[in-house]
């Protein structure tokens, strides 16, 4: 009785999936609050309509174990969500798959995929999901009055420890954002040596007042021990932290930095097929606008937009809580991977001979 | 006299001795070898070839090998010759066409930030390009005529280099094959390397100047306390390092229970919190805490086998406490001292998860350089040109060690 009923559902599964045999992938993200907006928008749509399974993992970014696993010949990751950075150098090194962005649904509204992607959303081994941002956050019960990203590098007018992100991405921009560059200049600034001077100047000036943190839960706990005053976040962390946890944080939009995340497939994926199924199951409208009733990360579809409702427990518009919401574009950067392709070498030596000095 | 000894079967003695103890020898290495075996496949092999990307970096030469020929012969300071530009483009085409690219810009961008770049697109038109190939090559981008661009190819070509050495030294190889020291601001490996020294010499001594009372008590007290002091040692030996390292981020932070302290019996203010955590501070007090029982349990077990009596007869006839325990017990414990500071230091020369998260900007080490050119800017090659300088310096320190305290003068239990 019971082994019919499970041939009758797997008979009825490979039926939806178009007579497919059922496949198990493997699925790799940064965990926590993004990893489950993933599992309920993406997940579980997916097992339901294919029968196939999702075997979820969490890593903490980079290529290292992609690298690992392509060199070695044993690639057990299927698909991995990464930054833009890392998707551009692991296609650059042959450790990634490209994917054929013909395959893309097209959007709810009729538009063909490669227009209806926000632009760059698209490049040659990656298919974007997200836009998320770096921002700074504070605590409102102890902190208010702060008006923009000078804010953050002012110890005189709000004193105590900041934040930050140990990585010089994003951090050497947002130094010169609060010295007075505008968002439309930084790269020109940073693109020579005295733009660079210049940010890591901006730097010395609240070294002593610095935590620094490298995973993502990291702030929002900083900011709720009281250990730091204001402290740079991933906007969507900040958000749970408020919406799940009720603490009584505020982002503020000025000088944020946008950036993608995206699908990619290591290079010698086992399970390629069901992989590429995933990846344009998971990147189409709905699903990409279900997924911001998780968190606050933007979709990467431009048709994923109106859809977006209310936070998944129903009480918070989540629309205003995008980093591409309007009002918050006021003073934004959008992230330039070319610009750090070309000088991460450089960038990352100095920038631990800094903190080392 | 010089007539040969025989066995009872008229051999001579020497060779039939000499067979025996083949035998036995035979027999011994035939009880090690799947260990033997073992060890060169599963430890020694990869660390082999691991630290052989150090110096072996052929994938320049590899995937451009026209300009790498036309290269060879360029001293590095004269202009480009039309050859090396017409070698360049050719190269150019097949690692376009190979999508081989992206790997060549990434080893180039190593030596010159900003060739990426230049590589990917140049690499994009250089079908459509025709002789003479340097004014075509300059035109799709100038910095082509940019001698320091090809600088950093003629460097990046060598298969063999020893560019990640020097790297790995704050030094860097220049086309002519000099080495020169790294710009000021670059610096960095070799301050991390005399931290890491500094950081595992305290930690040895503080290890030390903290463990050998409590061994010393531990070995005098009658059993049934010594046992249960002896779980105490044990309990947090047992622990997840990772736990025992967080729990000391909740002690130390600014609002943590230290600080609470501190403030409650007016050692400090509560705007005047002390930094006890994310600095040297921090990783020094949480790595003496996690290494302290390295340190206690060979002093522990070698103060065990020291008889009371030899005190007892030094004090009879007329020692002071201090000369009993300086010219006759401490001698006795040198041989655990030895063990357990060379297993602290070793083990703190290499640490890594503990300074990452408690070490804020001054308390990192060379292991977490190391760790974030394998994890984040996958530059394996210098990672594993560290790793070899850090080995090397290891076994300069053992071989030290060697000659002052003798590794036979050592006894784990």
């Amino acid at each position: 009785m019971k082994m019919k009923s499970i041939l009758l559902g797997s008979a009825l599964g490979a039926f939806v999936a178009g007579a497919a045999v059922a496949e198990s992938i493997t699925v790799v993200s940064w965990g926590g609050a993004y990893t489950k907006s993933q599992v309920e928008a993406y997940h579980k749509p997916w097992i339901a309509s294919t029968g196939n399974q999702i075997v979820s993992e969490d890593y903490n970014g980079g290529l290292a174990e992609v690298k690992a696993q392509v060199e070695a010949g044993n690639v057990t990751w299927d698909v991995v969500d990464v930054e833009f950075s890392d998707a551009v150098r692991g296609c650059d090194e042959g450790l990634l798959e490209e994917i054929d962005h013909s395959i893309l649904p097209a959007g709810a509204d009729g538009t063909p995929a490669v227009d209806d992607f926000i632009e760059g959303a698209l490049p040659d081994c990656a298919v974007a999901n997200i836009v998320w941002s770096t921002v700074f956050a504070y605590d409102t019960s102890k902190t208010s009055g702060v008006s923009g990203i000078a804010d953050l590098f002012d110890t005189a007018k709000f004193p105590g420890k900041r934040g930050l992100r140990k990585n010089p991405k994003s951090l050497l921009e947002m130094a010169l954002m609060a010295d007075g560059v505008p968002a439309a200049d930084v790269y020109e600034v940073l693109g020579t040596d005295e733009g660079v001077d210049r940010a890591f100047a901006k730097l010395d000036t609240i070294k002593d007042d610095v935590v620094w943190w490298e995973a993502g839960a990291q702030p929002p706990q900083l900011l709720a021990d009281g250990e730091v005053v204001m402290t740079t976040a991933y906007n969507g962390r900040i958000f749970n932290a408020v919406a799940s946890e009720g603490q009584p944080f505020e982002v503020n939009w000025d000088g944020q930095i946008l950036d993608f995340d995206l699908w990619v497939i290591p290079k010698g994926a086992k399970n390629m097929e069901a992989a590429l199924d995933f990846i344009s199951f998971s990147t189409d409208t709905q699903r990409l606008a279900d997924q911001a009733s998780w968190i606050s990360y933007g979709p990467a579809r431009k048709s994923s937009g109106p859809l977006v409702g209310k936070f998944h427990d129903g009480t918070v518009e989540m629309g205003p809580h995008m980093p591409t919401a309007a009002d918050n574009l006021g003073n934004a950067l959008v992230n330039n991977f070319e610009f750090w392709a070309d000088n991460q070498d450089e960038l990352n030596e100095r920038f631990n001979a800094w903190l080392a000095g | 006299m010089n007539t040969n000894i025989t066995a009872a079967d008229g051999t001579p003695l020497k060779r039939k001795l000499a067979q025996a103890l083949f035998k036995s020898r035979l027999r011994a290495f035939g009880l090690v070898a799947p260990l033997l075996a073992f060890i060169l496949a599963s430890f020694i092999l990869p660390i082999v070839l691991l630290l052989w990307n150090s110096v072996h970096d052929p994938r320049y030469s590899e995937l451009m090998p026209m300009s790498t020929e036309a290269l060879k012969s360029w001293d590095g300071a004269s202009e480009p010759s039309e050859e090396m530009y017409a070698a360049m483009v050719a190269d150019l085409v097949v690692a376009r066409e190979n999508k081989t690219i992206g790997q060549v810009a990434t080893r180039v961008n190593r030596e010159l930030s900003g060739a990426r770049s230049l590589f990917t697109s140049s690499a994009r038109k250089a079908k459509k390009l025709e002789a003479p190939f340097k004014d075509a090559l300059i035109d799709v981008k100038d910095d082509w005529a940019d001698i320091e661009v090809w600088k950093a190819v003629k460097v990046a070509s060598r298969a063999y280099t020893p560019a990640y050495v020097a790297a790995a030294l704050d030094r860097k190889l220049l086309a002519d094959g000099t080495i020169i020291q790294q710009d000021e601001e670059r610096r960095i490996h070799i301050k991390l390397f005399l931290r890491t020294l500094e950081i595992s010499f305290v930690v040895t001594l503080a290890c030390l100047v903290l463990g050998y009372p409590i061994a010393y008590l531990l070995s005098t007290l009658p059993l049934r306390t010594s046992n249960l002091l002896l779980i105490l040692v044990l309990l947090p030996f047992w622990t997840s390092l990772l736990v025992r390292t967080t729990s000391w981020i909740a002690m130390l932070q600014a609002q943590g229970v230290m600080n609470d302290l501190f403030v409650a019996f007016g050692v400090t203010t509560d705007d005047q919190r002390f930094s006890l955590i994310y600095n040297k501070t921090g990783t020094l007090i949480a790595m003496v805490h996690i290494l302290l029982p390295f340190m206690i349990l060979p002093l522990y077990s070698v103060m065990k086998t020291i008889p009371p009596s030899y005190v007892r007869a030094a004090k009879s006839m007329g020692a002071t406490n201090w000369t009993a325990f300086w010219r006759i017990y401490f001698p006795q414990s040198v041989p655990g001292i030895g063990a357990g500071a060379l297993l602290v230091f070793i083990l703190a020369i290499g640490y890594y998860i503990t300074p990452a998260l408690v070490g804020g900007q001054d308390g990192q080490m060379i292991s977490n350089i190391i760790d974030f050119h394998m994890r984040r800017s996958l530059n394996w090659n210098l990672a594993a040109a560290l790793g070899l300088v850090l080995l090397i310096f290891v076994l300069f320190l053992f071989w030290i060690y060697d000659r002052i305290v003798g590794i036979d003068n050592m006894k784990l239990g």
